[in-house]
């Protein structure tokens, strides 16, 4: 892969996306079959979660464990250093001696690519504030390739939160490395795609458009968020905009799409969707699994 | 008349030509110089390339390839002379670099390096309109805030 950590879906091209996403096809293969890997064998995964997280940790923890390696680290800071005011930097010089790779989570933008610059070991950034999660971006491409074949020439609309929605930005980013992707943007007003992506994708000559009410005529795959309550300083504007963005059994039905959603969700899906072979959401989060199992090989590889 | 009107020359030291109108002082703030060193400061002077223009005239100090890229942020199409014994020794246009380190802040509180209080990095992804990216959060910065 050529690369030391996993920061940014912006640091990778469409040939290494290319082949984690035929390395975590293997590695589905394998948890398919039942078999145990033995190739991380005595080496550790550190966790290190600034900010809570069930899906990311809990399947890196799994990828790690299912390769034959073992996992330290902590999800709650308030039995750490952090709390007797040890810096961040010293927290990875120390825990990166300690662990063969780190995947790390943390509330500000950028703590991962700083954690990258003082560890000894792989980063792998697993969330960093409202700016990237080329993780989760990776099981989202990987899941469009598995459920519908391709990336290239797919039409994808985004719903929701697409301000904040880290997710978002990083999918919308690796898209636009594929050939004829279209994307479609339906949002409230106030929680648009930031002016950054959109100028990326007008660099990109990537096609797009922006709307405030749910059409998903011609779409391939529809990308729903959570409206987060923790990205609001205001709990006013949370109030206001929450669940008036939510799909609907009408939205979807008889309509050749999948329907994708980094979870966890509140009621921005209506779960009478869930039983419809279009939701694939589920699927979405398995599949974290054998993708996570990929990127730990390759980072350990590279070493 | 034109020229006593304008400021005196200097033996030794650096001119700084073709500053934006009414940013001298901007420059003068940012730069790593003595608090006593004499600088005389022309501002909205007539230019035949712009119209009007600023010049700084810092007495005895070489400025720093680090001054050179902060005035270059300001500025970028000021002109740097460089005096020795009344005469231009070397003349540059200022550059912006495709890298900062240090100089600038970014503007998003949020971001680790305000946080953790270290220097920032930055990738100037364009120079004409300035965009500025943060190597640490990726976003851009909305304002240009130059360090001392």
């Amino acid at each position: 892969m050529g690369l030391k950590h996993l920061i940014s879906i912006r640091d990778i091209g469409k040939k290494e996306i290319l082949n984690i996403l035929e390395e975590s096809k293997k590695m589905e293969d394998v948890l398919n079959s039942k078999k145990t890997l033995k190739i991380m064998e005595g080496k550790i995964l550190a966790t290190l979660f600034y900010e809570p997280s069930t899906r990311t940790r809990l399947s890196f923890e799994t990828a790690m464990k299912r390769l034959g390696g073992s996992v330290i680290g902590f999800t709650d800071i308030r039995n750490t250093s952090v709390m007797k005011g040890e810096s961040f930097r010293d927290t990875i010089r120390v825990v990166s001696d300690y662990g063969d790779i780190i995947a790390i989570r943390h509330p500000c933008e950028g703590a991962a690519r700083l954690a990258s610059e003082y560890s000894s070991v792989p980063v792998i950034n697993a969330g960093d504030g409202s700016n990237q999660h080329p993780t989760q971006t990776l099981l989202d491409l990987y899941t469009i390739k598995r459920e519908i074949g391709r990336i290239d020439g797919i039409t994808v609309a985004f719903l929701g939160d697409l301000k904040y929605g880290r997710t978002v930005h990083s999918l919308c980013y690796a898209l636009s490395l594929f050939k004829d992707v279209e994307i479609r943007f339906i949002s409230p007003e106030e929680l648009r795609i930031p002016r950054e992506i959109v100028c990326d994708l007008l660099e990109r000559g990537v096609k797009f458009q922006e709307m405030e009410t749910i059409d998903l005529e011609g779409v391939d795959v529809v990308y729903v968020t959570r409206i987060q309550r923790e990205r609001f300083p205001d709990p006013n504007e949370y109030e206001r905009v929450k669940g008036k963005y939510k799909l609907t059994l009408e939205h979807v039905k008889d309509r050749d799409l999948i329907i994708m959603h980094p979870l966890p969700r509140v009621d921005e899906i209506d779960p009478r969707i869930d039983d419809l072979p279009q939701a694939k959401y589920f699927q979405q989060s398995f599949y974290g699994v054998p993708v996570r199992m990929a990127i730990l090989k390759m980072l350990l590889d590279q070493k | 008349m034109e020229k006593s009107f304008k400021v005196r020359p200097i033996e030794n030291g650096t001119v700084i030509d073709h500053i934006t109108r009414g940013k001298a002082l901007n420059v003068y703030k940012v730069l790593n110089i003595g608090e006593e060193t004499p600088v005389t400061i022309a501002m909205y002077v007539p230019s035949k390339k712009y119209g009007k223009k600023d010049i700084l005239k810092i007495e005895g100090v070489e400025l720093s390839e680090e001054d050179v890229n902060k005035i270059g942020l300001i500025s970028p199409n000021a002109t740097i002379n460089i005096i020795e014994n009344g005469i231009v020794k070397k003349k540059f246009k200022v550059k912006i670099p495709n890298i900062i380190t240090g100089i600038l802040k970014c503007t998003n509180p949020n971001c680790i390096t305000n946080v953790e209080k270290v220097p920032g990095k930055f990738k100037v992804e364009k120079k004409d309109p300035l965009k500025i990216r943060c190597i640490y959060c990726e976003k851009f910065l909305n304002t240009i805030e130059i360090s001392r």
